[in-house]
This record gives C-alpha cells, structure tokens and sequence, in this order.
C-alpha cells in the first residue's frame, strides 16, 4: 500500500499518525474495491457461464474444441455478491467508529452520529462518482426487520424499571399527548401554508389536509435511535434521560396508529368521526396488544431458562430469539413492535437473570451491545447514502416551515405538558429540564423509513415529503445534536451520579419501601406503594416458583444484591492478585476488626488440663458450634447433584467463597476453644472478616477444600491438634447427641493436621490456581461492570 | 368561654404551622378540630392490629416511631404510652412532600428532618449512634419474612454495610481502634445519593380522612 505524500495544505491534527492515515486510506481503498467490483460482475457470470458452456461443449461434442484446461484459478463474484457487500458494509461501518475514536479531539466536538451520517454522504457521493447505481440501502424492510430490532432490545433489557415505573405518568403524557400534538399541529398548520398565496399557484396548492396530517405524524414522533446515539455522550441525569427515552420508546404506537390511519383514507379524502373513534380503539388494541405480546414471549423465555442447568451454552440464544419472535409476532398483527420488545426485554429479565449463569450474563450484555452498535452506526451511515441517493424535490417554503414547526410545536407542546404534569408530580420539572426534553426531541431514521415507505402512486409529493424529512433529520442531528453537550454544560443541568450502589443505600431503599407501605395502611390510603408491595408478594409467592430454578427462588432482594456485590469484590479480588486488600471506592485501612465489638482480654490459660466447664459456658459454646455447623449445612444443603453444574467454580463461586469461610471460622473457633477455656463466647465471625482477613494475608487458607462431590454434609474439621481437643470433641459429640440433632451431620474427627498456620498450603495453593484459571476470562471490566446502564 | 375557644383555634392553626401543612390553614385547623375529636388516644395495640401491617417485615419498628417521644420536634426523649391526634400528625408531617416554592434551605432542612427521622427508628437505646449491633437489628427485621437463608444472610450484610460506612466516613484507622457507630453525620453521608426529600413522602391528596383510623373503625 504506497503512502502518498501528503501536501502541506492538510489540516492539522487531523489524521497526523501514520497507522491512522493508513486505516483510512484502507477505507478507501476498501470502498473503491467493494464499488468497483460490482463492476466487473457483469462480465465474470459469463466467463463462468462461457467456460460451463464450453465444458459441456467439449463433453458433449468432444471434437475440433482443444481441451480447456482445468481452471486453476477463477473469480466468480455473483456467487457471493450479497454477503460480501453486506459484510463491507458492516466492515466499514465498524472502521469508521475505530477511526473516530482514534481521532482525539474531533470526538469530542462532533458527536458520533452526525460524523457517521457525513461518512455516509461521502461513501454515497463516491458510489456516484464511480458511476454505479446506489443500493436502496435504507431499504424499508431492511431497517425495520434487521437493523431496528437491536437497537430496542438492547434498550428494553437494560431499561432501568425503578425509575421508568416511577415516571411512567409523565412518560405517557408526553409520549401520547405530546406526539399527538405535534402531529396535528405541524400537519395542520402545513396545510394552512400551503393553501396561502391563492394568486401564485405552485405544486403546494396540490397539497390535500389528509397528506399533510400524514406527514406531520410521520416527522412528530421523536426517535429512539437518534436519542440513544446523542444522549449517551452527554451523561445527562437520570430523570430527564428516562423520560426522553422512554417517550421516544413509547410514541411508536401512536405513530404506528396515526401513519396507518391516515395512509388509509388519504386516498379517500375524508376521515369521519367514526375513523377518529376507531383510531383511538385501534391505539389502545396496537400499545395494549403490543405489551401483551411481548410480556407471553418475555414469561416464555424466562420458563426456559429455568431449565437451561444443563445446555448452559445456548443460553443467550434463547434471550435473542424469544425477544425477535415477539417483536415479529408484534408486526405480523400490525401491533408496536417496539413496544413488545421492550416487554418482553423487561418483563424476561430478573427472572432469566436468576436462572442463567454468570458468562452467559456476559454474554448477553456483550452481543447486545455489539449488535445495537453496529446497528447504529448502520442507520447512519445508510441515512446518509439514502441522501446522496434521492431522488430529490426541494421546495424552500415547504423544508423551511417543516422546520421550523417542528421546533415551535416541541417547545410549545413541552411547556404546556409540563405546566400539567407538574400538578401531578412530586418531584417538578423546572424550566432548565424542560429545555433540556424539548431539545432532545430528535428526529431520525425511522421517520425516513416510514416516508419511504409510501406509496408514489398515492401520494405525488412523495419526494418534496422525503427531502423534507431528510432535513429535519440533518437539523436535529447535526444542529441540536452538537449543540446539546455545551448547552448542558451552559446550563449546569444536574449530570449522571457516577458513585457505585452500595450496600447501604440499598437496605435503604428497602426500608423505606416498607415504611412508606406501612404508613399509608396506617393511613388506610391504598396508594403507589401498597400495590407495588402487593406486586412483589405476588411475584414472590407465584411467580419466581414458576420461573426461577431451585434455591434462587427464594432469595429475598436484598440478599441477590450482596451476593452479587460479593462476587463482584471476589472477581476483584482475584483479579488484583489476591495479596492486595480488598479494593474498594475509598482506599482505607478499616477492616472488621475496627467495627467489632472489642472483646475483653482474654485471661491467662492457667490451666491445659481438661477442664470442667462450668454448665453455662458449655452451652454457649455447644450452641454456637453447633448453629455454625448448621448454618454450613444449610448453605452445603442448596447444592445437591441436581443442581450442580459441571463447572462449580463459574457458578457457585460466591458460595463456594462463603464455604471456605465458615470452614475457617469453625477453625478458628476451636483454636480459641483450646487455648482459652474461659472465655466468654466470641461472636462468630462473620465471612466478610474471614475475607477481610483473607486479602491481608494469602496465606490464610489454610483450609482443606471440600472435596469435589461437594454436596451433602461431611463437614471435615481441618484444625489443630491436641489431646485435649479431641477430648472435647468426644464430649460435644457426647453431648450433641442427646439434642434433636442432624442425624445426618458426621464430624470426622480432626485429621492430624500440624500447625494452623502450615496445613493447607499446599492445598491453598492449588485451590488459588484453580481459581485463578476459572476466573482468567474475568469477563466485565471495573467500568463496564453496569446491569443497569443508569445506575453505576 | 370565649377564651378557651380562642385558644383551641390558635392550638389548631398553630398545629396547621408546626406540621408545615400550611395550605388552606383555616380549613386545616377545622379538620384537626373534627379528627381530634374523634380520636382522642390511641396506643400501641390499636396501631399493631391494623390487619394491613401484618405482612410488613418493619412492623414493630414502624409502630414504634409513633410512640417515640424523638419524633415530636420537642427536644424529649422515651416514649409515650398513648397518642393523641396532636403527636400523630406531627409523625405524619414528616411525610411531606417538598413543593415548587420550597427553596434550596427548606429542601435541605427537609432531607435533615427525614434523615433523623430514619436515624431514630435504627437508634432504639438513644445514644446517638447506630451500633452493629442495633444495624444487624435492622437487617435481621428486614429480612424476617424470608426465613433462615434470611437470618444467616443478614449478619453478613449488616457487617458490609457497617464497614462501608465506617470506610466513607473513617477511611484511615489504626488497626486497635475501635469505630464506635454511624453518628447522624455519617448516616446523613452515606444516604446523600438517596435524595431523601423527593423519596421520603407519601400523597395526602387522596388520603380520605374519614377513614383513617387507628384500629377502630368510624364512619
């Protein structure tokens, strides 16, 4: 590849590296190949055809033809034509987001989409220039049934439900009302424009009020796609990201109710009355039937996954495939495919998230992300070939006024939204939020979609639509799109938390929730929080036993989201060696020995004689031994054979975490047994100590793994020896017995293990690697570590 | 007469001020007037047998709340035995929603208000920190309806949850020392993300007074 000189004219900054100047230069390279080759396609199914055709010339006739000798080499492009275009297309989409990023400054200025849009304006104008037919790239069916479904489903899974549930109202509002009001509005007053200057008739006047109002419901409904790509650089906070998306989410109904409504009778002339009143059914039948759809599909795919123990592989397909069949199912009828996915993604989660293991968690975030990205940066680039493209009818009155209606009409339509809202809301929306939402009402893709979707014959001014669609799309994009990010910055509008969920706000959050529900019974007022608490025990009685598998069922909340939150510490841990203490937000040297309360000093052992132990002290110890080793059992008892899986470490990890620290707590507990008689009983340590003792000291495991067919209940004492230990065990066990107790509890007797501190070295340090190795695909990186994309 | 009557309506209004439900104050106070009427006391059992709150894991502690003598803006401490309509509201009141007009001082007395109110439901001995031991306490009463994998769970969490604290708040301690409790401050930093003024609150708009009750019934 011959680096060109490059003249003095360039720009600084720009691609000033060599490795970027050939990545692009591979772009065009690339491009001009894809482009050309088309090119020569025309010639290779006849030289292929030619040769098959001689061939069975020299078969068939086998005389005055000289033997064609065996093609060692040839080039047939037809036979791969459409994947390969496909797949450079997909190829330069993703080189164009390298390339950007690797550009420092421009990425910063420029957001990505309008950068995106500018590559496809160009890769469409070297298309012309090379001479060859543009591909109808943005190709209705293609946008809608490929590109699109990604996009929302990645939404749709990650929504955060908390805050979407509590902002539902005022995301209705906007989404029903506000889309409703732009459409008639825009479509309206359009119409009322283009009926003026009766004395200088122009294509205008043609103009119907039907077409008008479809047009305006086509240019009204704020996009998704286009909000996503703008709002996720800006880190705006949570509550207006929420409701911008989640209105961009769910207008998709009445825009689908509107544009097929008025598509219908623009031919006919009229809409009566009766129309308007079916329309409105047909609304609640296409948001309502889209939910359900995608809420049969969403229990669907959480009831398989509760039987996925086995085919752990496969799981994530099941994610994908019952989230596409519901958006499809949802367009078949002609119901809001969006809206079914975004059900299906919500309604499947907690319960598919309970189910499946760990990597395939992972695995589902990551082809998400990865499809809805490149599905993306597709649109885009699409939509800007689409420009190049045409075809083109430029009216200036027409483009202007669309223009500048759909500004006036948010802005309007926001305000007065907002004034009524508030009314109704706890916490208000201040006029810098309100800027903010009616600025964030971005138009895109789809609204080209859709208008390329109709009909020439129907509708003459099918092109002047387009071309004004399209330049909405550019203003929104590019003007709004850019200006957004210093704006915020202007206005100080509240940014995204960056502080991680802790453990404390979270028992928090519960306890409220709980005061609040009881405060209203007290009340008597059957409010928001006593349905949502009705909700819960009704999803905790019925419907977790349905679809989660074994034991996770019943784990409460607030337990998932420490074990969770251990896991993530362990995977940390792990990760950072193991040697270093545990990392945390706040460096600190506090470990649980600073919250504990301070024991008193313990006597000097007078005696190592087997003592007589006053009956009280007995049973302190006797009872804390023995609830230890009935807690280990109970937690030992969640992993029978049948829901082992074949790799323990991936799965039970955290578990097996608290295993070993109850091993090393039960331990300790007989080495303080031993050397101090007297003492009073110490609180048992809880596993965090364990683990807080652990990242201080690696050394510490001194503890024999449980074997491998880990399940039921021998709990071997690996601890340290003496004479009078043994004795005392005899006298527990002695003792133990006449209690009700786990008949199927077998203490083995205390092998002969040294030293604390030597025995399980070795062990220990097998067991590291072993962990090491399972966890060397250590999936999520510290930053991507988000379920919930709004909350870090 | 004439005196006394004056001042029962002062005692309305100014119990229209202090509990900070200021709109409509003449209306207000001739509600108080009508509801303390009707319920003169009411005590511990009557609040425990509100069929409602059996399914609540907090019970007790909510129940509790009412009776604590923290929570009356009085500068008192214990408990009563019985409550009037007077302590009720005042509980209530802490309940309040912030509004457009509030500023930014009231917001912020408002979050403080709540946050102590919290703070003494988990402060039960009055000393003015939250130990392990009351914390775990308060963990082990969340997770009471979840049974056993709920009670061995809740130590654990209780101990992360105290060493969370005490890593915000205390990040360098020597290892002798000893972090006594979450103080008010510390409870106040660890709950800043929480925006307690907008969550803490419940709508009074349809809360249809006739029906309130405390364990008896009127109509």
């Amino acid at each position: 590849m011959p680096p060109r000189r490059t003249g003095s004219h360039r720009p600084a900054g720009f691609a000033q590296s060599l490795p970027e100047r050939g990545l692009l230069l591979l772009t065009v390279l690339l491009l001009l190949q894809g482009s050309a080759l088309p090119l020569g396609a025309s010639s290779s199914p006849d030289v292929g055809l030619s040769q098959t055709d001689s061939d069975h010339k020299v078969t068939a006739v086998g005389h005055n033809s000289t033997k064609k000798s065996f093609p060692v080499l040839s080039l047939d492009y037809s036979h791969i034509q459409t994947p390969f275009e496909i797949s450079l297309w997909v190829l330069l989409a993703s080189l164009m987001k390298l390339g950007f990023h690797l550009i420092p400054r421009l990425s910063g200025i420029v957001p990505e989409s309008c950068l995106l849009i500018v590559v496809g304006l160009l890769v469409g104008g070297l298309i012309k220039l090379a001479g060859e037919q543009v591909p109808p790239v943005l190709d209705s069916r293609l946008f809608f049934l490929c590109l699109l479904p990604p996009i929302i489903l990645d939404a749709g899974y990650f929504l955060p439900i908390r805050p979407f549930m509590e902002n539902l109202g005022t995301i209705l509002m906007f989404a029903v009302v506000g889309t409703l009001w732009n459409a008639f509005f825009i479509g309206g007053l359009l119409y009322a424009v283009c009926q003026i200057q009766p004395d200088n008739p122009s294509d205008l006047h043609k103009l119907e009020l039907l077409p008008c109002l479809l047009f305006g419901s086509i240019i009204s409904a704020v996009d998704p796609v286009a909000v996503l790509a703008v709002f996720e650089e800006i880190h705006i906070n949570e509550l207006l990201h929420i409701l911008v998306f989640g209105e961009s989410l769910l207008n998709d109904a009445v825009t689908v109710v509107l544009y097929h409504l008025f598509e219908e009778y623009s031919g006919e002339g009229t809409v009566t009355v009766m129309d308007g009143f079916l329309g409105v059914i047909s609304f609640l039948v296409v948001a309502l039937g889209g939910v359900l759809v995608g809420a049969i599909y969403g229990i669907l795919a959480a009831f398989t996954s509760r039987f996925t123990s086995h085919t752990r592989v496969i799981e994530p397909l099941f994610v994908f495939v019952y989230s596409y069949m519901a958006y499809l199912s949802a367009e078949m009828f002609h119901l809001s495919g969006i809206m079914a996915l975004i059900a299906c993604g919500a309604v499947m989660r907690p319960y598919v998230e309970a189910n499946i293991s760990h990597k395939s968690h992972t695995t589902i975030k990551y082809f998400l992300k990865m499809w809805s990205s490149v599905s993306e940066t597709l649109i885009f680039i699409f939509l800007g070939v689409a420009t190049v493209d045409g075809p083109h009818a430029w009216n200036w009155t027409f483009v202007t006024v669309t223009v500048i209606l759909c500004l006036v009409a948010r802005v309007i339509g926001v305000v007065g939204l907002t004034y009524v809202i508030n009314k109704f809301r706890i916490v208000k929306l201040t006029t810098k939020d309100q800027f903010i939402i009616a600025y964030g009402g971005l138009r895109g893709a789809i609204a080209f979609s859709l208008g390329f979707l109709l009909n020439k014959d129907h509708f003459a001014m099918r092109e002047m639509f387009l071309t004004a669609i399209i330049t909405v799309i550019f203003f929104t994009v590019f003007v709004q799109g850019m200006t957004i990010k210093p704006l915020v910055e202007l206005l100080a509008v509240k940014k995204k938390q960056e502080a991680k969920r802790s453990i404390n706000e979270e028992i928090h959050t519960q306890f409220l929730d709980h005061l609040l529900t009881g405060i209203e019974d007290i009340c008597g007022h059957y409010g928001h929080h006593h349905w949502k608490d009705k909700l819960n025990r009704f999803n905790k009685k019925y419907v977790k036993k349905c679809l989660i598998a074994g034991e996770r069922s019943k784990e409460p909340q607030l337990i998932a989201f420490y074990h969770k939150m251990e896991m993530k510490q362990a995977i940390e841990l792990v990760e950072s060696g193991g040697g270093v203490k545990l990392p945390s937000a706040v460096p600190s040297t506090i470990s649980m020995q600073n919250i504990q309360p301070k024991k008193p000093p313990a006597p000097k052992p007078a005696e190592r004689a087997l003592p007589q132990l006053p009956k009280g002290r007995e049973e302190e110890i006797r009872k804390i031994l023995r609830s230890n080793l009935q807690r280990t059992r109970q937690r030992l008892r969640s992993y029978n054979r049948h829901t082992l899986v074949a790799d323990p470490y991936e799965d039970g990890f955290g578990d097996f975490l608290l295993k070993k620290q109850k091993m090393i707590e039960l331990e300790k507990k007989i080495k303080d047994m031993n050397n101090y008689l007297s003492v009073p009983a110490a609180p048992p340590d809880s596993p965090t100590m364990c683990r807080a003792r652990l990242a201080s000291d690696p050394q510490a495991y001194s503890v024999k793994p449980v074997s491998e067919s880990v399940p039921t209940i021998q709990v071997d004492l690996a601890s340290p020896q003496s004479p009078d230990s043994v004795n005392l065990m005899d006298e527990f066990r002695q003792a133990s017995q006449q209690q009700e107790e786990d008949q199927g509890l077998m203490m083995k007797p205390p092998s002969g293990v040294s030293a604390p501190n030597k025995p399980g070295e070795v062990d220990g340090a097998r067991e590291q690697q072993k962990l090491m190795r399972c966890l060397s695909d250590p999936g999520p990186s510290a930053d991507e570590d988000e379920d919930e994309p709004f909350l870090p | 007469m004439g005196a006394s009557q004056a001042r029962t309506e002062h005692k309305y209004q100014d119990l229209a001020d202090k509990t900070g439900l200021k709109k409509k104050r003449a209306l207000t106070s001739i509600c108080f007037m009508i509801m303390d009427f009707l319920l003169p006391h009411c005590s511990r059992e009557n609040l425990d047998s509100i069929p409602a709150l059996a399914n609540n894991p907090i019970r007790k502690q909510i129940v509790e709340a009412f009776f604590d003598k923290r929570n009356q803006h009085q500068d008192e401490v214990g408990s009563f035995e019985e409550i009037g309509f007077e302590q009720f509201l005042m509980v209530m009141s802490h309940f309040r929603p912030p509004t457009l007009k509030t500023t930014e001082e009231e917001k912020e007395a408002m979050r403080k208000e709540k946050l102590r109110f919290l703070f003494n439901m988990h402060d039960t001995d009055n000393d003015g920190t939250i130990t392990l031991a009351e914390y775990r306490k308060v963990v082990e009463e969340l997770l009471s309806k979840s049974g056993a994998i709920g009670q061995e769970a809740a130590k654990a969490i209780a101990d992360a949850a105290m060493l969370e604290v005490a890593s915000t708040n205390v990040p360098h301690m020597a290892p002798d020392d000893f972090y006594e409790g979450i103080t008010f401050e510390h409870f106040e930093q660890i709950l800043k993300g929480l925006e307690m003024e907008s969550r803490m609150h419940i709508r009074f708009l349809d809360v249809d007074t006739t029906t309130m009750h405390c364990g008896k019934s009127f109509s």
